[in-house]
């Protein structure tokens, strides 16, 4: 069994985030840079089921500048066999449709039987990806799961909405989501933070994935083509507006209730 | 200086180690200190967390299983756990330190490949069994004795304050032997808790770090064999209980410096919040003062315990430096806790402010592992020896 990990860094959000009104970035200098903790609970999932199946190899995928090295290797510092980060300047402020395509190459490049992802970034919060590479690679795909049950040939998983709760299943290989039900991370334990820098990290730029690999879909990454989503403008949030107060004269209840309801809290 | 550069673990993946605690730390045992000063107990899942992360072993050879940080990174590594409450140290403080140093540095290869282990993926908990009333600053005066019997010894005799001892799986335990030449020397040896003649004593009831606990041990005729003699052979065991606690002194001076660096931390965050009439307290320059000399405390404490340990690497200073760091940085740590006191005002005495727990948290360091006193005593004894020495 291998499994993919589509491994993300994103701001932290402990701390300040910003982006760079300039460019329309991140900008990745105003606050630390983590592994996203979705991306985390995914790594979770993959080294967990890796712990008890025995012939499990589990690789962290990245597409990323190569500042992102550290986070990446976090995923091999958890528990993850070896990594692959994807790095060009071509790729600054690529766009979901041309990451997509990238990652679906350097999926079949890797080779995978069942392809894991956070259901969304909590930075770019497009949560397209793992549908975007169904489509791309021609694989099954089950998103936003609550949990999930591996065999050898298929994936089964349950999606649980505020009604209702889905089952699904899917031949391998699938590609899959996984949301914030899922275990929270381990921390890397300290002999997996020496062992990290002994295992295979393969940088490639998008060279080394259009000679020979396609991106799945039968056609080679076209870069200059890319990005297709073009911002156009972006500007500051307005700072928050005071808030309501409601002062109490003996109504206050149903003021609260009725402020509420307007806003379709309750 | 000359500086040993052959650590088992490299520079750049130490940073990893220390930035991969920092996180433990903040992220997982910060937010249970309450939860630890209330219910007098580490929560079974921190318990092994800190197996898990390998905590129980970061000071043993990567030969027996352990992490195999030198005496600088460990060190560091104690200034990084002094940040959260002390008795999660604790917790695995006795495998690491006094108690596993003692196998590793004095055992029999035997002894080492049975325990080491099991000692360093903290499978086993290893406590250290050498004070006794009467014999605490001065333990050439224990009374425990140890008899030879045909296959073995049988050791009795009452020692008290044992960190760990409820929670033990084997004592490293202290007991005079009469050798060939009719005097009584100390000697070492490692007992299984669980062997009969051993009862421990119900919990002491501290005046902090609640959560690590500490026990008398009785010793009523307890058989072992041989093998349990550390180093096999007699002689040994008055130097393993000296050498032990001088290394374990670095550590402890570490763990001020964190506690420390916590209180300033602590004081920092409330004198820049708090306010009377409209001026938040950290206005006020009778405040700054103290926050000011917090910072220095913290600063020459972190300068001190990392040079001693350095000097402790390369051999230069195995006795002196040790106790210079643990006396500055333990009675450093107790002004800078007054200090944080003072500085959250009446809050500082209230259980939910972290300044209240560590004002009574670090007094004890202090007090064990020598107390100032003898660390006085150590260091000017063998100042006036050196200089004797000298001519
Ligand atoms: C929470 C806790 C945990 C402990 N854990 C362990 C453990 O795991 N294993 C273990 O073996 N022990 C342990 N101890 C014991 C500890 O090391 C001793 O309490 C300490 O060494 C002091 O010994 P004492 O209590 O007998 O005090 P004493 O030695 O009686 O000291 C009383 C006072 O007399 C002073 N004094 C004593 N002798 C001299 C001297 N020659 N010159 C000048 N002043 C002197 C001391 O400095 C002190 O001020 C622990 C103690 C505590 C409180």
């Amino acid at each position: 069994m291998k499994i993919v990990v589509l491994v993300k860094e994103a701001p932290d959000t402990y701390g300040e985030r910003t982006l760079s009104l300039e460019t329309g970035l991140a900008d990745r200098e105003a606050s630390d840079r983590v592994l996203d903790e979705i991306v985390e609970r995914a790594l979770e999932y993959a080294i967990a089921y890796a712990e008890k199946n025995e012939g499990t190899e589990v690789v962290a995928l990245s597409m990323a500048t190569d500042a992102a090295t550290a986070s990446v290797r976090k995923a091999l510092a958890m528990g993850a066999d070896r990594a692959v980060l994807v790095t060009d300047e071509a790729l600054a402020g690529a766009d979901v449709s041309l990451t997509a395509e990238v990652l679906a190459a350097a999926l079949t490049h890797i080779g995978f039987d069942l392809v894991v992802g956070g259901d969304q970034s909590t930075d770019g919060a497009g949560g397209v990806i793992p549908a975007a590479l169904a489509e791309l690679l021609d694989i099954p795909q089950m998103t936003k799961l609550a949990s999930i049950e591996l065999t050898d040939t298929t994936v089964s998983g349950t999606r649980a909405t505020d009604r209702v709760t889905t089952h699904l299943r899917a031949d391998l290989p699938a590609i899959i989501s996984v949301t914030e039900r899922f275990a929270e991370a381990r921390f890397p334990n300290f002999k997996g933070i020496m062992s990290a820098k002994k295992k295979p990290f393969e940088v490639l730029t998008l060279a080394d994935l259009a000679g020979g690999s396609d991106n799945g879909a039968g056609t080679t990454i076209d870069v200059l083509s890319a990005p297709r989503a073009i911002m156009t403008e972006i500007s500051a949030k307005p700072a928050r507006a005071a808030g309501v107060k409601v002062v109490d004269d003996g109504d206050a209840g149903t003021l609260l209730a009725e402020f509420l309801k307007k806003n379709q809290l309750v | 200086m000359p500086e040993s550069t052959d650590s088992a673990v490299s520079a750049e993946d130490f940073v990893d180690i220390l930035d991969g605690l920092r996180q433990f730390i903040r992220g997982k045992v910060i937010p249970l200190e309450r939860e630890i000063a209330e219910k007098d107990e580490i929560p079974q899942e921190l318990r092994e967390l800190a197996k898990d992360m390998g905590l129980f072993g970061y000071a043993i050879d990567q030969e027996w299983g352990g992490i195999g940080l030198d005496v600088v990174q460990q060190a560091e590594l104690a200034i990084e756990l002094g940040y959260t409450s002390l008795a999660f140290r604790s917790m695995f403080g006795t495998n690491n330190g006094i108690a596993g140093q003692v196998i590793e540095g004095f055992g029999t290869d035997a002894q080492k490949e049975q325990w080491l282990a099991a000692i360093a993926s903290g499978e086993v908990v290893a406590s250290f069994a050498l004070t006794e009333t009467g014999a605490g600053s001065s333990p050439a005066s224990i009374r425990t004795k140890a008899v030879k019997t045909a296959d073995g010894w049988s050791i009795s005799g009452e020692k008290r304050y044992i960190t760990n001892a409820p929670s033990a799986d084997i004592f490293i335990a202290f007991a005079k032997v009469i050798n060939d030449a009719g005097e009584a020397k100390v000697e070492v040896f490692i007992v299984p808790s669980k062997t009969p003649g051993i009862t421990v004593g119900p919990h002491d009831k501290k005046m902090g770090q609640a959560g690590a606990w500490t026990a008398d041990v009785h010793f009523d005729e307890v058989k072992v064999g041989d093998d349990a003699l550390v180093g096999g052979k007699p002689g040994i065991g008055y130097k393993a209980a000296l050498t032990s606690l001088a290394k374990g002194r670095i550590t402890i001076a570490g763990l001020a410096v964190g506690q420390a660096q916590r209180v300033l931390d602590e004081s920092l965050a409330y004198a820049t919040i708090a306010k009377q009439g409209d001026h938040v307290i950290g206005d006020y320059q009778l405040v700054q003062a103290m926050l000011a000399d917090q910072q220095v405390g913290v600063s020459a404490g972190r300068a001190l315990v990392l040079d001693a340990a350095r000097n402790y690497m390369n051999g230069s200073d195995t006795r002196v430096g040790p106790s210079v760091a643990k006396l500055y940085c333990t009675e450093m740590v107790g002004r800078v806790a007054d200090m944080g006191v003072q500085i959250h005002g009446g809050a500082g005495y209230i259980r939910d402010y972290p300044v209240e727990q560590i004002y009574r948290d670090v007094r004890l360091l202090r007090l064990y592992e020598g107390t100032s006193e003898i660390q006085r005593l150590i260091i000017g004894s063998n100042l006036v020896k050196q200089k004797l020495a000298e001519g």
